[in-house]
């Protein structure tokens, strides 16, 4: 990395102008996930399902861990996304894939505003109940117009266009699906990483830590919240929008209580309020989740549960929050 | 000399039957974790009990079962299962699914897979028309609600009925299947009540005092089995409606042989219509039964799930038989167009045109036992009932365009 000499040599503004700093170490997740691609062509659909839920997880951090939002409902957006493109598909209105994120992107944005625009005005305990509830009205309405959602059994075979016109949506064999995802997997990240170092995003951690005062300070709290809650309902429609292309399938699932509630537990697990926190955590959880329930189909959870247990009274701050934990001592040193 | 030859050609022969020793290896899906633990479970009682019961019917095969949790009904766990049992494990067979919309969205893989997949119980009437790799060997949900209908009208001589059903697909398939025959043999449905969802057991006071005013003949009810089921029928004792002389019926999922005991007195006269409970009088069911009560307890009972299960196997080793093993996908759905097995449940077959079951339905009554526990009695049975949902062409059963 050629290093651009910083001309300075207070250390505050060293350490500011270093912290966002693109790192060649950063680059390392996007090589094990094309590593994958390669090394491991059979596990494809599980693969697929994974970024899915890191980038599910991205959108839950940035309203939960850099703004503090505290929701329980964030699969209503996943949902919204994902029946979006379902709807249209089945009802052969749009099948283009690309076009079809926007649209669900959009769809999902509008739904988080608009819900956003209620809800925000309270928070904790009476926040979190209010976004559960959401998602299960929700629920309710896709589970009520069976008509045009399907209802239970959902919307199945959806009729979605090969990729720019070529590359085919194989339900055997999902290459495409996974490099598409991980396409669209790192646009979004690249999008929130700018905008979580931006002023804005650093105005939200300030919310995130004292509301009092950032309003003190004349920054505009709720508009911004609003703003945050909408973007991230938007990356969050994209993420079920892939989902619903990828399964070429949407059900009642994607709006369910279990969905929120696993990537609540991702994002705990891998550090919330840190951008790979969502990567760690959707990785550690999926791959123990899989493999476990693969090697025993009917006891997997204990395994899982005991995970769980011990991140939550050994880690507090989840897998990346334990490892600063240990590293602390040496970055120390390496400061003096 | 001659010895010698006799022992190299039984060497030979040995050989050769080694060689012929061809293993078959299955995948089976189903939830064995979370709510749907407990139903993953008489899947699996179901497939073990047929591998002992009938260990002569499969040599000299070998079968190799490989399990996949399928976890919950969203859809995308069954089908990253199925997709790798098919990649992965390369497996000749899939068999399994508890859920409907599991076997909904594993439809396309299946389908891009060309392998015999064998629903055991996912009861959604289309779903055979979703794969030409489908063969089904539990039930549609169609099946007893249709025998119902014609059972009711008939043999209860109802003139009217009231159905009240749980808002999810099973109830709206069980109320739709009912509802037409009931009305084809005379019956008038004067009143359609959705009581609440599957998730929760919502208070059904309000909805049987609705039907209660109303004064039908008979009330058919489709809710889930267990709680639902019990805080029906307690209901519908406590409102005092079987002494205002409406009858309730249902399909019998209601009564499902786990949950029976659990409902209690208040489930006695219950009268549902099921193709297999676990009191069935017939030669082959009392060895199943009694082999399962040896191996998982006294208290332990198979249920439809189990049996359809046990059939499931059934099939998939008479197609593994008549293709030796190879399994070739269009050999095994040729295998088992019109196959006739004699089961548990009473004589099945695999209807050649839709590849769904074709069974007897039975009209039963809760009944108080000696032994102190709840059993069903047999009234009457319905002979060779297929789905009437496909017979009829009802809506998405109706075949594409």
């Amino acid at each position: 990395m050629s290093a651009t000499p910083v001309r300075s040599d207070n250390p505050a503004a060293l350490a500011l102008a270093v912290r966002h700093r693109f790192r060649l170490a950063e680059t390392l997740p996007w090589l094990l996930a094309l590593a994958f691609y390669f090394a491991f062509p059979r596990y494809l659909g599980f693969g697929t399902e994974l970024l899915i839920t890191v980038l599910f997880a991205i959108s839950l951090d940035l309203a939960l861990g850099y703004a503090g939002i505290v929701t329980l409902g964030h699969a209503a957006f996943f949902g919204a996304g994902a029946y979006t493109v379902g709807m249209l598909a089945k009802h052969e209105i749009w099948t283009e894939p690309v076009s079809g994120l926007f649209i669900a992107a959009a769809v999902a944005g509008a739904v988080g505003f608009a819900s956003g625009l209620v809800l925000l005005r309270t928070t904790g305990l009476t926040l979190l109940m209010l976004t559960l509830c959401t998602m299960g009205l929700l629920e309710e309405i896709a589970n009520m117009a069976a008509e045009v959602t399907g209802g239970f059994d959902g919307l199945d075979s959806l009729p979605i266009k090969p990729l720019f016109g070529i590359f085919e949506f194989n339900p055997l064999y999902p290459y495409t699906q996974y490099l598409y995802v991980l396409g669209v997997l790192l646009v979004c990240f690249i999008f929130v990483r700018t905008l979580v170092y931006s002023p804005y995003g650093h105005s939200l951690t300030g919310m995130r830590e004292n509301t009092l005062r950032m309003h003190a300070v004349g920054a505009p709290v709720r508009m911004r919240l609003i703003v945050c809650y909408t973007i991230s309902a938007a990356i969050a429609g994209v993420a079920g929008a892939l989902w619903a292309q990828a399964n070429a399938y949407v059900n009642l699932s994607v709006l369910g209580l279990d969905r929120a509630a696993t990537v609540l537990i991702v994002l705990v697990l891998g550090g919330y309020g840190r951008l790979y926190g969502g990567i760690i955590g959707a990785v550690a959880y999926m791959v123990l989740a899989h493999f476990l329930s693969k090697a025993y189909p009917t006891a997997w959870q204990l395994g899982l549960g005991l995970l769980l247990v011990a991140i939550a009274l050994f880690a507090r701050g989840g897998i990346l929050g334990m490892v600063d934990n240990l590293t602390r001592p040496y970055k120390e040193r390496k400061a003096q | 000399m001659i010895k010698r030859i006799l022992a190299a050609s039984a060497a030979l022969a040995l050989s050769a039957a080694l060689a012929q020793a061809q293993s078959v290896k299955i995948g089976l899906v189903a939830p064995f974790t979370g709510i749907g633990a407990e139903l993953g479970q008489q899947i699996d009682r179901g497939v073990e009990q047929y591998l002992k019961l009938n260990a002569d019917k499969i040599k000299p095969l070998q079968l190799k079962i490989i399990k996949r949790d399928d976890k919950n009904p969203s859809g995308a766990d069954s089908k990253i299962a199925v997709q790798e049992l098919l990649t992965q494990e390369n497996v000749d067979a899939l068999a399994g699914w508890i859920y409907s919309p599991n076997a909904i969205a594993s439809a396309p893989v299946v389908t891009a897979g060309k392998k015999l997949a064998v629903i055991m119980n996912a009861g959604t009437a289309h779903i055979t028309t979703m794969s030409p790799y489908f063969v089904r060997t539990s039930f549609s949900m169609w099946h007893a609600g249709y025998a119902m209908g014609e059972a009711a009208a008939k043999q209860l001589k109802a003139k009217t009925a009231i159905v009240g059903y749980s808002d999810f697909p099973p109830g709206k398939d069980s109320l739709a299947a009912f509802k037409r025959s009931f009305e084809a043999n005379g019956g008038k449905v004067i009143d359609e009540i959705p009581m609440g969802g599957a998730g929760q057991v919502p208070d059904f006071t309000p909805f049987l005092q609705r039907a209660k005013d109303k004064k039908p003949d008979v009330l058919f009810v489709f809710v889930p089995a267990g709680d639902h089921a019990l805080a029906v029928t307690k209901t519908y004792g406590a409102l005092g409606m079987k002494d205002a002389g409406i009858k309730l019926i249902g399909p019998g999922d209601i009564t499902q042989d786990i949950k029976l005991q659990a409902m209690g007195d208040a489930a006695v006269g219950l009268i549902t219509m099921h193709h297999y409970n676990a009191d069935l009088d017939n030669a082959e069911n009392k060895k199943f039964v009694a082999a399962w009560k040896k191996d998982y307890g006294p208290d332990s009972t198979p249920d439809f799930i189990a049996v359809g299960a046990y059939d499931g196997m059934a099939a998939i080793v008479h197609a593994a038989q008549a293709t030796k093993g190879k399994m070739d996908a269009d050999a095994a759905l040729k295998a088992l167009a019109g196959w006739k097995y004699n089961s548990p449940r009473g004589p099945i077959s695999i209807d050649p045109e839709t590849r769904d079951i074709i069974m007897n339905e039975y009209l039963v009554e809760v009944v108080k036992g000696k032994d102190g526990k709840l059993h069903q009695k047999l009234l009457g049975k319905i002979d060779n009932v297929k789905d009437a949902c496909k017979a009829e062409k009802v809506g998405p059963c109706a075949p594409k365009s």
